[in-house]
């Protein structure tokens, strides 16, 4: 287990290493300020503006904002829910797939508009190269950097002084887009084909294996969309199996690609946030706040999937690591990956809002469930979503300070701006819309026959497989309990089990949607009453938030609302796996 | 709001061009010209006959003959298959190695299903194995070798897995023991810098180098 704990300790080390850097790097692009892609990239953007019709210097309030960002994902709502539902008739088709069915397509719509990428359907086995290219790879680059223009405004309404102005949503748009996401797409995209992800337009090919027999082997434009997947924040493979696949996933060198890429623009955007409200230890203290809840997640799951499964035991198999073989929970995850690399993405994934995984959720112990569970359950606030997971991190340092404010008998303020009645209600609503929405679809679906006929496990694991459902959906996460409608396999057109369920498509697409978008409106009204405020200069009765004490009070606000929201839930299924050695 | 609205079409259809034609398409040809044998799927042919790809696991097993000399049938009226002893066995795969659908098995930890899967693996492994490796005992047999992997075509075994197959091996083929070993670490991955993820020995290439060495009659 050392050499797993070494491998942990490398990454965190990489990625401290690499925040300042990238965050650096985006502060100045969010600024419009030059960076060295400017004379390759200024002109495109300059042409998009002008085809887009609009003057990047413009400043839109906290409405126009809203009003711009919602059009634009109703409208790629539409057209991705298009293309699925007429994919039959696409161009990039060698499988000769047919359109999907419109439940299906309602799910997958709303999963890659919101940012999930939960997926009813099967890559290999449903989608053509269009829809995945057109439809899907098109969502992956454009709702991180919706999330990221969210963030941006937010951060300007808390240091504003100059009236209403949060920016210009489609100057942020498109800047997030060609200057951070496509460049660094480019880049993590090429190293994966150079180690053997697919990336080809041909269609499956069919080898006679050494035994005679015949083994097809699915294709694709995969490499392409599977840097964004993971660089965006998004999750949803171009495979069935996701980054458990060789061909998404295929060496140790990939696997840690594809993890670092997860965290390196959510974390990297607290230090551009330093930079921005001109504090970097406004930065550093979020961070912090982030990277100490995240080991601690780490700290509990290795050594969970290290000890095994109850079902392991009771079948009398050695789990003991030996000379050459790593022991531990192997179920559902693969040789090259082991225990250490499985376990370490099974918390990156779920902390963020990636919902990419290397190895089966549905397969962990207990415990080592729970731990992904509750990085969903703490909101996705640990380096979180791409811009989604930081500004949701400020409303908890909003609620943070108002709570410190109480405790010490003054008027709350953040860097300099008063924190009052309005802004603290529309945080608590913002904050309680998705942990709200978890418990209300993850009850219904438990509670009505329609809802359960998606279980596959019996006993606990039934309910720790609806509850991850809506826990995944309603945070924008996408990883599943793949047992979860995933029963009846392969997920094949004609197959009642390939297209999930219709009323699990419904409930899934409807709450995804909602648990994006109504936060995303709140946090910008929160930022538009933030932006006319004026500045009050910090006294010696300010209470800091750069300080360790500040950043202890984060954790526990993070923890405490997590923690009172799903921990009834929490217990009626992982933890009570953990605890008990029988088997259903 | 008319203007948000004609922002928001053209926005789509710009970035639809740019995303999700440009970009992969773009990378596409990149990595087809740069990369040709590594984007196709790292296929291996032998004597100009495609085999599989180094990155995919496919199956070792054969059909079982019953005694009226045809293939023994299940219930279903499928083929029983059994583990081929000449060669290395990959690991257990919930979707008997399919390339082309993907998916897990969702075995729970405290299922019933799940113990019955691995005490029936464990069984089947031992009883290979025991035979030309005496001293392997069910706390030795290495989990990985009984356990499902994630994609269910997982190219590799643990080094563990592959040396004790390797007694089986050097018996069946008749080679010497330690030559059957220089071929496993031949063809065992190394950690990424020494650190990151776990060695793994893979199969197909392993076998493949198996039939170069000691070609079967």
């Amino acid at each position: 287990m050392a050499q797993g704990w070494l491998q942990v300790a490398i990454f965190v080390g990489v990625v401290i290493a690499l925040t300042p850097l990238l965050g650096k790097y985006m502060a100045r692009v969010f600024a419009g300020e030059r960076v060295f892609l400017t004379p390759v990239l200024g002109p495109i953007e300059r042409f998009t503006y002008k085809v887009l019709r609009v003057q990047p210097e413009e400043e839109q309030d906290w409405k126009a904002y809203a009003k711009s960002l919602v059009l634009f994902s109703v409208f790629s709502w539409i057209a991705l829910y298009l293309i699925l539902r007429t994919q039959g008739i696409h161009p990039f088709n060698p499988e000769g797939f047919h359109s999907g069915p419109w439940d299906v397509s309602f799910n997958t719509a709303s999963s890659f508009v919101s940012n999930t990428n939960w997926q009813y359907y099967g890559g290999e086995t449903t989608l053509t190269y269009f829809s995945q290219m057109a439809g899907l790879t098109v969502e992956n680059f454009v709702t991180p950097a919706v999330g990221i223009c969210v963030l941006l405004a937010f951060i300007r309404g808390i240091i504003g002084r100059n009236g209403p102005g949060l920016g210009n949503f489609w100057a942020d748009l498109t800047r997030s887009l060609y200057y951070v996401l496509l460049p660094l797409s480019v880049i993590v995209g090429l190293v994966l084909v150079s180690q053997g992800v697919v990336q080809t337009l041909s269609g499956a090919s069919v080898a006679t294996t050494v035994q005679g027999a015949e083994q097809a082997l699915a294709m694709g434009p995969a490499a392409s969309q599977i840097a964004i997947k993971q660089l965006g924040t998004n999750g949803g493979g171009f495979f069935n199996v996701n980054s458990a696949m060789p061909f998404e996933n295929p060496n140790q060198l990939t696997n840690f690609i594809e993890l670092l890429s997860i965290v390196l623009i959510p974390a990297a955007l607290t230090y551009t946030y330093g930079k921005m409200v001109g504090r970097q230890r406004e930065g550093w203290s979020i961070f912090a706040a982030m990277l100490a809840v995240y080991l601690a997640f780490i700290l509990v799951i290795i050594p969970a999937e290290q000890h095994g499964t109850p079902a392991q035991h009771a079948a009398g198999t050695p789990t003991a690591a030996i000379d050459g073989s790593t022991g531990g929970n192997m179920e559902g995850k693969e040789q090259r990956n082991g225990i250490a690399e499985s376990a370490l993405w099974a918390t990156t994934t779920t902390v963020t809002s990636n919902g990419s995984v290397n190895s089966a959720h549905d397969s962990y112990t207990g415990l080592g469930s729970a731990v992904p569970m509750s990085g969903l359950g703490t909101s996705e606030v640990v380096f979180g979503g791409v811009g989604t997971g930081l500004y949701s991190m400020l409303l908890y340092v909003l609620l943070a300070v108002f709570i410190g404010g109480l405790m010490v008998g003054r008027t709350p303020e953040y860097l300099g701006k008063k924190i009052q009645a309005r802004e603290i209600k529309l945080v608590s609503l913002g904050i309680l819309v998705t942990p709200l929405a978890v418990l209300v679809t993850a009850g219904l679906a438990i509670a009505t026959r329609a809802g359960t006929r998606s279980i596959f496990q019996h006993g606990p694991q039934g309910f720790s497989e609806t509850l991850y459902a809506y826990l995944s959906q309603a945070n924008n996460n996408g990883s599943a309990f793949a047992g979860y409608t995933g029963f009846i396999q392969p997920n094949a057109p004609g197959n009642v089990g390939a297209y999930g369920i219709s009323f699990a498509d419904l409930l899934g697409g409807a709450t995804m949607t909602l648990a994006r978008f109504l936060p995303i409106v709140l946090i910008l009204a929160v930022a538009g009453s933030l932006a006319g405020k004026k500045v009050s200069p910090a006294g010696p009765g300010t209470m800091r938030t750069d300080t360790p004490t500040f950043v202890i009070l984060l954790i526990g606000v993070v923890i405490l609302v997590g923690a009172l929201t799903f921990f009834p839930a929490l217990l009626l299924g992982p933890i009570v796996q953990s605890l008990t050695t029988q088997l259903f | 709001m008319r203007r948000t609205v004609i922002t928001s079409i053209l926005a789509v259809i710009a970035f639809t061009l740019v995303f999700g034609l440009a970009y992969p398409l773009a990378m596409t040809g990149i990595s087809q010209v740069v990369f040709h044998g590594k984007a196709n799927g790292s296929k291996i042919t032998v004597n100009g006959k495609l085999v599989g790809s180094s990155l995919i696991g496919q199956s070792f097993s054969r059909p079982v003959i019953g005694r009226n000399g045809k293939p023994k049938l299940d219930e279903e009226g499928e083929e029983v298959l059994a583990p081929d002893p000449r060669y290395f066995q990959p690991r257990p795969s919930q979707s008997g190695y399919s390339g082309n659908a993907t998916f897990f098995s969702n075995s729970g930890p405290n299922s019933v299903e799940e113990r019955e899967a691995v005490r029936e693996a464990l069984a089947a492994y031992v009883g290979l194995e025991k035979p030309f490796d005496k001293s392997l005992t069910r706390e030795g047999v290495p989990v990985d070798a009984i356990t499902m992997s994630g994609s269910g075509v997982d190219p590799e075994i643990s080094e563990a897995n592959a040396l004790i197959q390797a007694h089986r091996i050097a018996a069946v083929r008749k080679l010497p023991l330690s030559r059957v070993e220089g071929l496993i670490s031949d063809h065992t991955s190394s950690r990424f810098l020494g650190v990151f993820g776990e060695p793994g020995v893979n199969v197909l290439q392993l076998n493949l180098a198996l039939d170069e060495e000691a070609p079967i009659k």
